[in-house]
């Protein structure tokens, strides 16, 4: 890359940078990834006018190829926060890069008016401004990526949170509803969230129902007697409920054993806490 | 026999196992297994993810549609690139286990479907195949 190139589009930067920014945003209108749902126009006019410009102080330092040096960390700081707004607003990452891709016709023209017939240069020029969009664009995209794993990162561990409710049944009968996978990560929520309500409550029977448990394999089986046995330590007892038929019959032929008492629904568990705590019910 | 390769999933991470568990109950539906079936199945399918997360490194499973004069059914194959099992008859023995498992994945596996295979050079990794038929 000579420095004739570098030092041409800074100075067109520049010179025309008012030309640039208008040609910039009307192509970013025409655009079919303009979402006017998302984003009014003034909106996209100031981010591509504040964009423009610090894209302009960083290309006076002749730099078209690292933008992770300093010079270019204005830019990159701009293009991150818009990336990761964007993400969270529901663009998609080809709707999200566009923005600086399409800065590439604006300057493509501008570029090859100045170069007259000087073929040769328009394309360093060309090529020259390619990289480095090229590399601004890939950066939007992994801005974008990073936000939306995060956004994903905290709903699983909400979702984690939201499904392991420990609910009082009755005096001293608590139930934990368990639904879904049975991994560590639930086991952990589970357990701390059983064992604290147990002891807040002085409760003496926790039922585990797993009815809503696709599927229950050695590990599965194992995070259950964990809590079983921590539950045991607190003084209380577990009972399993919701061991539907299948369920039954894997577990057997699996070869596991769970040494605890096991009902088929919630509603015997229930039954057989009362009896063990000395209530009789009885029809009035 | 005759046999058609519908899938191939990567196990690499934990939610990778989930994904596992997930395509394996849709093809046993697909496959027209009863609920007894899927279940037992899918929870076969389930140790042998874990196993090849936890002691192959990851590797990947492939979903087979197989046609047999016995009928028909379907066959998953876990293959990873780990350390290999050295017995792999203790491995299977219930109760066995290096880590602080159950040690009942392998053989509880094994009792789960119809079919059972497991191939393994230490070194080299562990190939393990289940089929259950309709």
């Amino acid at each position: 890359m000579s420095k004739g190139s570098s030092q041409r589009i800074a100075e067109a930067l520049d010179k025309f940078q008012q030309e640039i920014v208008d040609d910039w945003i009307k192509e970013q209108f025409a655009a079919t990834s303009a979402r006017r749902d998302l984003m009014n126009e003034a909106r996209l006019a100031e981010q591509s006018r504040e964009f423009l410009a610090t894209f302009r102080t960083a290309a006076q330092s002749y730099n078209f190829t690292d933008i992770e040096a300093t010079e270019w960390s204005k830019p990159r700081a701009l293009l991150g926060e818009i990336s990761r707004s964007r993400a969270e607003q529901g663009y998609t990452p080809a709707e999200t890069a566009t923005f600086v891709f399409s800065l590439k016709q604006p300057l493509f023209t501008i570029m090859r008016r100045l170069s007259g017939k000087d073929y040769e240069a328009l394309a360093e020029d060309v090529w020259t401004i390619t990289v480095v969009l090229d590399k601004l664009g890939l950066y939007t995209t992994e801005v974008y990526q990073k936000t939306r794993e995060a956004v994903i990162k905290r709903q699983q561990e909400e979702l984690t949170e939201l499904s392991t409710p420990v609910v009082k049944l009755w005096e001293g009968v608590l139930l934990v509803p368990l639904i879904g996978t049975l991994d560590s990560a639930r086991t952990g929520h589970v357990m701390s969230a059983l064992l604290e309500q147990i002891a807040q409550t002085g409760s003496a029977f926790a039922i585990l129902d797993i009815t809503g448990v696709p599927s229950v394999d050695t590990q599965t089986a194992q995070h259950l007697l964990k809590t079983v046995a921590a539950t045991r330590l607190m003084g209380a007892d577990c009972i399993i409920s919701g061991v539907r038929p299948v369920i039954a019959q894997t577990i057997v032929t699996l070869g596991l054993t769970l040494d605890v008492i096991t009902k088929s629904s919630i509603a015997d568990a229930l039954a057989e806490a009362i009896k063990r705590l000395g209530y009789t019910i009885a029809r009035s | 026999m005759h046999s058609e390769v519908r899938d191939t999933l990567s196990i690499v991470t934990e939610e990778d196992s989930v994904r596992v568990r997930q395509v394996t109950r849709e093809k046993a539906v697909e496959a027209g297994f009863n609920l007894v079936a899927q279940t037992k199945f899918v929870t076969a399918a389930s140790e042998l993810a874990r196993n090849t997360l936890k002691w192959g490194g990851g590797g990947t499973v492939r979903f087979e549609a197989v046609d047999a004069s016995r009928g028909r059914g379907l066959r998953l194959v876990f293959e990873d690139h780990g350390p290999g099992i050295p017995d792999v008859e203790l491995a299977l023995t219930d109760g066995f286990s290096t880590s602080s498992g159950l040690g009942m994945g392998l053989g509880g596996a094994k009792r789960l479907v119809d079919e059972f295979d497991i191939e393994s050079r230490v070194g080299v990794g562990t190939k393990v195949s289940i089929t259950m038929w309709r």
